[in-house]
């Protein structure tokens, strides 16, 4: 299973890449959730994978009696799920706002905060 | 006791539930944010006391036993950075009044500022990997916001190139976090330093450790990785820019020294000649951004990059002296770069722009600036007897002990530069006239606001402080460098037997 998953998480992080170096904002938000779930995945295998082995310990016991699957993983995952979550909610609300503003989604159009080419020393607009 | 260790983190959490409560109080909120900002400042100096007295503490939070649990641990290098947090968020706690426009504040600005420190002080006190990387999240998430808070143009484009650039810095992190992990079972810190000080193989160690050097390189500002910070840290508030200026990026120097003593020292792997290698670029890259730029803010920005490099080398050279150098540069760059972006909000107000074309004569009109500019900037240069000649002093003749001769001549090297960039400043602010000057406007300054001077006045005194007695602040120095480099005790203290 592991390999698998390995394969699948090489592949998302390559289209991840590929989208996220395109000059446009819409496809770098496609790449990094692509990335950051390439990633839970990572965790999730780095956890060592198991079939049907819940993590459940029998009534009276206080220890598990068998061998059973990692859940520390999926509470790793599970926050980073959630903090990705809010972060990817935050940089649409960003990225809407800074079209709207400077209007382009094309970063290497994005100059605002930059000095002028090749003018390092002429002066510039800065916030009021 | 050890509950103590929670206080620098729950009370800026606390106080951004109170300041989001009072939102319509904008006078209330300030006054809150600068007691807090005390407490928090009391609370870290605490801590320190505690840690130098009676060694390292351990909160194991919710009685969960570590590594099983997430451990709180505060060493010398842990409470010296709560402390030097307390300084920078009383400072700025305090400049904010003045600073910070009616609308930015009903934007929500006090409740990130306390959540961006809550970030920080987590940051700097946990004993967890993973604990770490939140941290680093909420911290993240609260600069993200603090960043594009006026929403200008120039603050959106920033605030674009720092949201991607460290947005991927954490997936590294995450990624070598899940390695590690995935290799050891484990997350809390001390374990691992056991764990990963046992593997047989050294080759995927060495290979997870650079996603840790280029997860922490991005957010520090190491060469070639720095050309967001001076992309967007000129946009913001100068309050905020002061406190990103101090603190963040400092972050990920301490998470680079503590991952780097803990967790993959560099006896073992091969890594220490890249170290070097960037540390060395980032001196000199920063240090010629600087030169060419005729922004006040930029101008400063260059200079972080170029001053995180000789906290690196510090770092990189891994010997007790240069450990100590690398602790002691933290700290003195920390209290010098937030206080001269605190200044440069003064020169802005004063002279009327950032711009040093724009700006002159503030020599005689305002000679007190002038004076208040002189000390962390000439700090920040290295003169004698300021804060930043011990710590220039200390890096250089490490790496001269080390026999790093080319190394020490490029921080020695880079010094001038910096007195050249700094003396740019000072010309072009202080000394020549005032261009195209209004004889009324020259006739009447604005008002110094003492909001505004307080915290740089108090800021310059203690870079004079620490300038004329360095040794208190050495000999702290020297004790965080002995337990990074002997690690037993910290181990010990978290995880009780060395498993």
């Amino acid at each position: 299973m592991e390999p698998v998953l390995a394969l699948l998480a090489g592949a998302m992080v390559a289209a991840s890449v590929y989208l996220m170096l395109g000059s446009h904002l819409v496809r770098f938000i496609f790449g990094l959730v692509l990335a950051s779930n390439a990633v839970n995945l990572l965790i999730f295998a780095g956890g060592r994978l198991d079939v049907s082995r819940p993590p459940l310990i029998p009534g009276q016991e206080l220890q598990p009696t068998a061998l059973l699957a990692n859940s520390l993983p999926q509470a790793l995952i599970l926050t980073a799920i959630v903090i990705g979550f809010a972060l990817l909610v935050f940089i649409f609300i960003l990225f809407a706002k800074a079209y709207e503003t400077i209007g382009t989604v094309d970063p290497e159009a994005m100059t605002d905060a930059e000095p002028p080419a090749g003018r390092a020393v002429a002066p510039q607009r800065e916030h009021p | 006791m050890n509950n103590l260790l929670a206080i620098p983190i729950i009370l800026p959490f606390a106080a951004a539930a109170v300041t989001l409560l009072l939102r319509r109080r904008p006078g209330l909120q300030s006054a809150l944010t600068i007691l807090a900002a005390a407490l928090h400042l009391a609370a870290g100096c605490g801590l320190l006391y505690r840690v130098h007295h009676a060694g390292i503490s351990v909160l194991h939070v919710a009685g969960w036993p570590a590594p099983f649990g997430i451990a709180l641990v505060a060493d010398h290098l842990g409470a010296l950075m709560t402390v030097i947090t307390g300084v920078v968020y009383g400072a700025v706690a305090v400049y904010s009044r003045a600073d910070i426009r009616t609308d930015a504040i009903a934007r929500g600005y006090y409740p990130l500022l306390h959540v961006l420190v809550g970030g920080i002080s987590g940051a700097f006190l946990t004993g967890d990997l993973f604990n770490m990387y939140v941290w680093f999240e909420v911290m993240l998430m609260a600069s993200f916001a603090l960043l594009t808070l006026e929403r200008t143009r120039a603050q959106l484009d920033g605030g674009v190139k720092y949201v991607v650039i460290n947005l991927i810095a954490t997936l590294l992190f995450l990624t070598g976090l899940g390695l590690v992990y995935g290799m050891t079972g484990t997350l809390n810190m001390a374990h691992l330093h056991v764990k990963l000080g046992m593997a047989a193989e050294t080759a995927p160690v060495a290979a997870v450790a650079v996603l840790f050097i280029t997860a922490f390189g991005i957010k520090s500002g190491l060469f070639p990785l720095f050309f967001w910070l001076p992309a967007s840290y000129h946009t913001p508030p100068v309050a905020v820019s002061a406190i990103f200026s101090g603190l963040l990026t400092k972050v990920g120097v301490y998470a680079l020294i503590r991952t780097f003593t803990l967790l993959f020292p560099f006896a073992d792997n091969g890594l220490q000649g890249l170290m070097l290698a960037a540390a060395a670029g980032t001196m000199i890259v920063g240090v010629l951004g600087a030169a060419i730029h005729q922004h006040v803010r930029r101008i400063l920005s260059f200079h972080i990059v170029s001053q995180v490099g000789y906290m690196v080398l510090g770092l990189a050279l891994f010997t007790p002296l240069a450990l100590a150098g690398a602790v002691f540069y933290l700290l003195h760059h920390i209290i010098v770069k937030a206080n001269l972006f605190l200044i440069s909000g003064l020169i802005r107000q004063q002279g009327g722009s950032f711009e040093l074309a724009r700006v002159g004569g503030l020599y005689r009109r305002r000679g007190l600036i002038a004076l208040l500019f002189f000390v962390p900037a000439f700090s920040l240069a290295g003169f004698p007897p300021l804060s930043g000649f011990w710590a220039k002093m200390i890096v250089v003749r490490s790496s001269l002990e080390a026999g790093h001769f080319l190394l020490a001549g490029v921080a020695a090297v880079v010094g001038l530069l910096t007195i050249y960039s700094m003396t740019k400043i000072w010309n072009e602010a202080f000394w020549k006239p005032q261009p195209d000057a209004d004889p009324e406007e020259a006739a009447e300054p604005a008002p110094l606001s003492g909001w505004m001077l307080a915290p740089v006045v108090a800021m310059a005194l203690l870079t004079v402080l620490i300038g004329l007695s360095p040794g208190p602040l050495f000999e702290l120095a020297q004790a965080a460098a002995r337990e990074l480099l002997e690690p037993a005790a910290y181990v010990y203290t978290v995880i009780g037997e060395t498993r």
